[in-house]
């Protein structure tokens, strides 16, 4: 890869990383707008969401970060067959610590045993790169930027659970999947989407959790079992009335997302992710040139 | 809408309620783990809290021609500073808390007997929140903490925030967890049952 064609790459990675910091897909701006309108008038959950709204907009027009939590990295990149994976892993990260040094990410990472910040972003485990080879001939990059709030209210259930009346099966999972949202309260930034994973273990659940997130907000599951269980999950959780920041009303969730890994006869895990308002998520397709071609959400 | 003017006297303070939607205008110190450690540990503050407003918020601060300028303002979670706030509404006379995710028991607490209220700000609306922050006149204990720790005095003006703990002895987090709670276990019995003859 020529240099040139390497700087462009990077930079087109950089455009990635602002625009999913600065700017929400139109699909979770759409969801945040049904729930404002879901609320009743002079409410503090219609408060709550109004401010949201606004901080949605001035967000974009100032392209500048939503949150001031500009999260977890991760990284969801398809690529020909043809590029050196090793090369794209170094782009993206000098990218991060570009996007960093430009303010697009806060220096958000620490080292775990001495509290140090290095200011970079870049360092054991972060940014997180999911690479995959394919045999088209563009590479695809999704970016999540996941919040820290939102990501500590997660939690994972292995069933049955005596706690919460949770047995092996659907209505076991339904009951996880509830009981996660009244643990969160407000607490993770909501009004929230789950992103849930029934079985796996306990690594890949919360690993494919997180993947739930890359589906667009209204898009159906293709598996009807769980298409149901995702709206009767999404109805039932709004009921709990905890409502926007936990303020009560009747937006507590915009979304459930669902997916299935098999496990092992003796495990049954429910891996349940939380993603806050700010769900920070986009994706390109780009040539191996380094140009954005389309904007995929 | 509340307006919520300097200066916060306790009347001003005892007449707000649990749930009550407020616009903040005055002066309000930043003010997150390491001040509230150092303050809970007996040392004085280089600027008087009494009557005065704490953000837990680590904001994002520029200088732009020779000025500060506070470019993101989200509140930080609350519960953190839980261990040492009461003491330092006590002893410091602080007037009401801002920031995110509530607080314990011990604040409350606080709150009724010295006359303080914990103000819920949006979490994650780090632009809307800036853009209430008309000045940032000085900060204190720059070095000492670092930009996001140290304590930063903001001129705001209709800063928006909810009433979540009065100086009555009321948690708005405490009634909404109650009720969610019980929604859940009506929930939690339906489940597995067949649906009722509509
Ligand atoms: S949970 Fe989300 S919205 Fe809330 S502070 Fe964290 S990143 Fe921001």
């Amino acid at each position: 890869m020529t240099s040139s064609q390497q700087k462009k790459l990077q930079e087109a990675f950089v455009e990635i990383v602002r625009k999913t910091s600065a700017e929400l897909p139109q699909d979770v701006v759409d969801a945040v707008i049904e729930g404002l309108e879901r609320e009743a008038k002079e409410s503090r959950g219609e408060y709550a969401l109004k401010i949201i709204q606004k901080n949605i907009e001035l967000a974009k027009k100032k392209s500048q970060p939503l949150c001031q939590d500009t999260g977890s990295i991760l990284f969801y990149i398809h690529y020909p067959r043809k590029l050196d994976s090793e090369l794209l892993t170094k782009l993206v990260k000098k990218a991060v610590v570009s996007a960093t040094k430009k303010g697009f990410l806060r220096q958000n990472s620490v080292d775990s045993l001495t509290g140090e910040n290095n200011g970079t972003n870049v360092g054991p485990g972060t940014p997180t790169l999911h690479l995959e080879p394919w045999k088209k001939d563009h590479i695809e990059v999704k970016l999540m930027l996941k919040g820290g709030g939102c990501e500590n209210v997660g939690a994972q259930y292995s069933l049955p659970d005596a706690r919460i009346g949770a047995g092996r099966d659907l209505y076991g999972v339904k009951k996880c999947i509830l009981d996660a949202v009244q643990q969160a309260q407000g607490k993770g930034c909501g009004p929230g989407v789950l992103g849930v994973i029934v079985g796996g273990d306990r690594a890949t659940g919360y690993l494919a959790s997180k993947e739930q997130f890359l589906r667009k907000m209204r898009d159906k599951n293709p598996n009807p079992v769980l298409s149901k269980l995702e709206e009767e999950c999404l109805q039932e959780a709004n009921q709990l009335g905890i409502g926007p920041m936990g303020f009560g009303g009747k937006t507590t969730l915009m979304g459930v997302k669902i997916g299935a890994l098999n496990r092992l006869p003796a495990s049954f895990f429910v891996s349940v992710s939380y993603m806050c308002w700010a769900f920070r998520r986009q994706g390109a397709k780009l040539s191996t040139q380094g140009k954005i071609q389309k904007w995929l959400y | 809408m509340i307006q919520l003017a300097a200066p916060f006297t306790e009347e001003k303070i005892r007449s707000l309620k649990v749930g009550d939607m407020v616009e903040i205008s005055g002066v309000i110190f930043t003010g997150r783990d390491a001040v509230h450690k150092w303050l809970y540990e007996g040392n004085e503050p280089p600027v008087s809290l009494r009557d005065g407003i704490i953000y837990h918020c680590g904001p994002v601060v520029m200088k732009k021609k020779g000025q500060w300028v506070v470019t993101a303002a989200g509140p930080t979670t609350s519960t953190r500073e839980e261990p040492y706030q009461a003491t330092i509404i006590e002893k410091h006379g602080v007037r009401a808390v801002i920031g995110k995710g509530g607080m314990g028991e011990k604040t409350r607490q606080a709150c009724q007997k010295f006359g303080c209220v914990y103000l819920h700000a949006v979490g994650g609306a780090a632009q809307v929140l800036a853009e209430a922050i008309k000045k940032v006149r000085t900060v204190y204990m720059l070095e000492k903490f670092g930009s996001p720790e140290a304590i930063w005095e903001l001129e705001v003006e209709n800063f928006p925030v909810v009433v979540t703990i009065d100086s009555h002895g009321n948690s708005l987090h405490k009634d909404i967890e109650a009720e969610s709670a019980q929604n859940l276990s009506k929930l939690m019995q339906q489940i597995g049952k067949p649906a009722a003859a509509k």
